[in-house]
C-alpha cells in the first residue's frame, strides 16, 4: 500500500444560492493524518464528501495524488468508469456505519472485492476474514449488523474500506452515533491504521484523537478553512476568535 | 331454511371456476409487477417527461374504478379494430390496474431506505447495476413484501369484477348457480368461504416468505 496525498485548491460548492465551500485550501501530505473539525454546518462533512466526489465540487480541484478527481479538465465531468476506479481506492467510513443489513460482516467486506475488485468468492471471503480480523472482529464474520453493537458495527465499516487496500481513508464523524463507551474501541482501529502510514482525514467532534493522533488539524468555519495547522497550535494557541469560541464549548462541557 | 347439503354441493362447481379467479388475479400480480417495474424506473427517473407520464399512469389508473376500467376496455378493443377474448382484456385490465399500485409501493419502499446505503456502495466504486441489484432491491423488495402480499389479496377480491365482461370466475359461477338453484344464501356462503379460503392460503404463504427473507 503507499499512502496517496490530496491537494484541495480552491474548491467553491453551492447548494442553490447557499454556499458550502468558500475557496478551500488544504493538502494532506502522504501518510499522514489530518483532522477537520469545526461547528456544525461549517462545512467539513461536505468538504470530506467532495475528495472522493461524493458531493460534486462546482469549481476548484481536488486532486488525489496529483490526480483530478471528478472532473476530466476543469469544467468538464470525468468518465463514470474512472470515478470508480479512483473511488475504489478511496475508502470511506460515515456517521451512520451504513453497512448492508442483508449482509453478514464477512458479506459485507467481501462485497466490493467481488464486484469491484473481481475477486472470487473464496478469495474475497479469506480477505474480508483477514481485514475483520485485523478489527478485532474475528469471533463476529457470520453475524448480521443487527446482531453487532455500533462500534461493531463501525469496524466492520472500517474492515470493509481497509480490505479493498485504498490509499487514502476518510471518516466522517466516525464517532458520532455511537455511545460514549463504544467510541474507544473505534479509535483504537484509527490509531492503528495511522500507524501503519494509512493517509486520513478525518471529520471529528473527538479533540482527544485529534490532539494525539492528528498530524495536522484543520479548523473550518461558515464554509471557510480557517486555519490548518499542528494539533497543539490549533488547539492550545488558538490565534482566530472563532477558533477559540469554538473550544470554549468543548472546555466547558469537559470540565466537571 | 338453509340447507346443509345445498351448502356443501354448491363447493364442486364454483371451485372448477376458481381456476379463472386465480388465473386473472395471478397473471395480473405477476405481469403487474414487470409493468409495476417500468413504471416505477419512470417515476424514479431523471427525465421530467417519463416522471409525468409515470404520474399520469398512475393516477389515471388509481383514480377511475376498476369496474369502469374494464367495462372501457372491453368495449373500446373493438371500436379500435382489436379482438381479443374477453379472458385476454380482463387479465390484461387488472395487470395495469395492479401496475400502478405496485410501482407506488415499490417507489415507496425504495425512497425509504437510506440515502447512506446506496452511497457506500457508491464509495466503494461499485457499478451502478450491482449498487441497484446488491445493494437496494434486495432491501427493497423485502420491505416490500407485506404490502404486496395485501395488493394479491386486493386483487383476488377485484377479480370478482371481471364477471361483468362474462368470465365465468367463482361471483359470476355463484350467480348462475344461485339462478338455477333458487338457493342463493347456500350458493353465496360457499363463495365466500372459498375467496376467505385462498387469501388464507395467500396470507400464510407471504408470512412465510417474509419470514425467510427477513435480515
Amino acid at each position: 500500500m503507499q499512502a496517496a496525498s490530496v491537494e484541495i485548491i480552491e474548491v467553491n460548492k453551492f447548494y442553490g444560492p447557499f454556499q458550502a465551500l468558500k475557496d478551500v485550501d488544504l493538502t494532506i501530505p502522504p501518510g499522514q493524518v489530518t483532522c477537520i473539525i469545526g461547528p456544525s454546518g461549517s462545512g467539513k462533512s461536505t468538504l470530506l464528501r467532495c475528495i472522493n466526489f461524493l458531493e460534486e465540487y462546482d469549481s476548484g480541484e481536488i486532486r488525489i495524488d496529483g490526480e483530478l478527481i471528478g472532473y476530466e479538465t476543469p469544467g468538464r465531468k470525468m468518465r463514470a468508469r474512472r470515478l470508480r476506479e479512483m473511488r475504489c481506492s478511496i475508502g470511506m467510513v460515515f456517521q451512520q456505519f451504513n453497512l448492508w443489513p442483508h449482509m453478514t460482516a464477512r458479506g459485507n467486506v467481501a462485497e466490493g472485492l467481488i464486484r469491484v475488485r473481481g475477486m472470487n468468492r473464496a478469495e474475497a471471503g479469506e480477505r474480508a476474514a483477514e481485514a475483520l480480523t485485523k478489527v478485532g472482529l474475528a469471533d463476529k464474520m457470520d453475524s448480521h449488523p443487527v446482531r453487532l453493537s455500533g462500534g461493531q458495527q463501525q469496524r466492520v465499516a472500517i474492515a470493509r474500506a481497509i480490505a479493498m487496500e485504498p490509499r487514502l481513508m476518510l471518516f466522517d464523524e466516525p464517532t458520532s452515533a455511537l455511545d460514549p463507551e463504544l467510541v474507544g474501541e473505534v479509535l483504537n482501529v484509527m490509531k492503528a491504521l495511522a500507524a501503519e502510514g494509512m493517509t486520513m482525514a478525518v471529520v471529528t467532534h473527538e479533540m482527544g484523537f485529534a490532539a494525539h493522533v492528528a498530524d495536522r488539524v484543520a479548523f473550518m468555519d461558515k464554509g471557510e478553512l480557517v486555519a490548518a495547522d499542528t494539533p497543539s497550535r490549533i488547539l492550545h494557541q488558538p490565534d482566530d476568535p472563532r477558533m477559540r469560541a469554538f473550544l470554549r464549548t468543548y472546555h466547558e462541557r469537559n470540565s466537571f | 331454511m338453509f340447507s346443509i347439503p345445498v351448502f356443501f354441493d354448491s363447493f364442486a362447481p364454483l371451485a372448477w371456476a376458481a381456476r379463472y379467479t386465480l388465473l386473472v388475479s395471478g397473471l395480473g400480480i405477476a405481469l403487474g409487477l414487470v409493468i409495476g417495474a417500468v413504471v416505477c424506473i419512470l417515476a424514479l427517473s431523471r427525465s421530467r417527461p417519463l416522471r409525468f407520464i409515470a404520474a399520469l399512469w398512475v393516477s389515471y389508473l388509481r383514480g377511475v374504478p376498476m369496474l369502469v376500467q374494464l367495462l372501457v376496455v372491453f368495449f373500446l378493443l373493438p371500436v379500435i379494430g382489436i379482438n381479443v377474448p374477453a379472458i385476454v382484456a380482463a387479465v390484461g385490465t387488472t395487470a395495469i390496474v395492479a401496475s400502478a399500485y405496485i410501482s407506488e409501493i415499490w417507489r415507496g419502499a425504495i425512497n425509504a431506505l437510506p440515502r447512506g446505503q446506496a452511497e457506500a456502495a457508491v464509495a466503494i466504486g461499485m457499478r451502478p447495476a450491482h449498487v441497484w441489484r446488491r445493494v437496494i432491491l434486495p432491501q427493497a423488495v423485502a420491505l416490500s413484501l407485506p404490502q404486496l402480499v395485501n395488493e394479491l389479496i386486493l386483487l383476488v377480491k377485484a377479480s370478482s369484477l371481471v364477471s361483468v365482461v362474462g368470465i365465468m370466475e367463482i361471483t359470476r359461477a355463484s350467480q348462475a348457480q344461485a339462478a338455477t338453484t333458487f338457493r342463493p344464501l347456500e350458493v353465496y356462503l360457499a363463495a365466500a368461504c372459498l375467496y376467505l379460503a385462498i387469501n388464507l392460503v395467500l396470507a400464510a404463504l407471504g408470512r412465510w416468505l417474509e419470514y425467510r427473507m427477513a435480515v
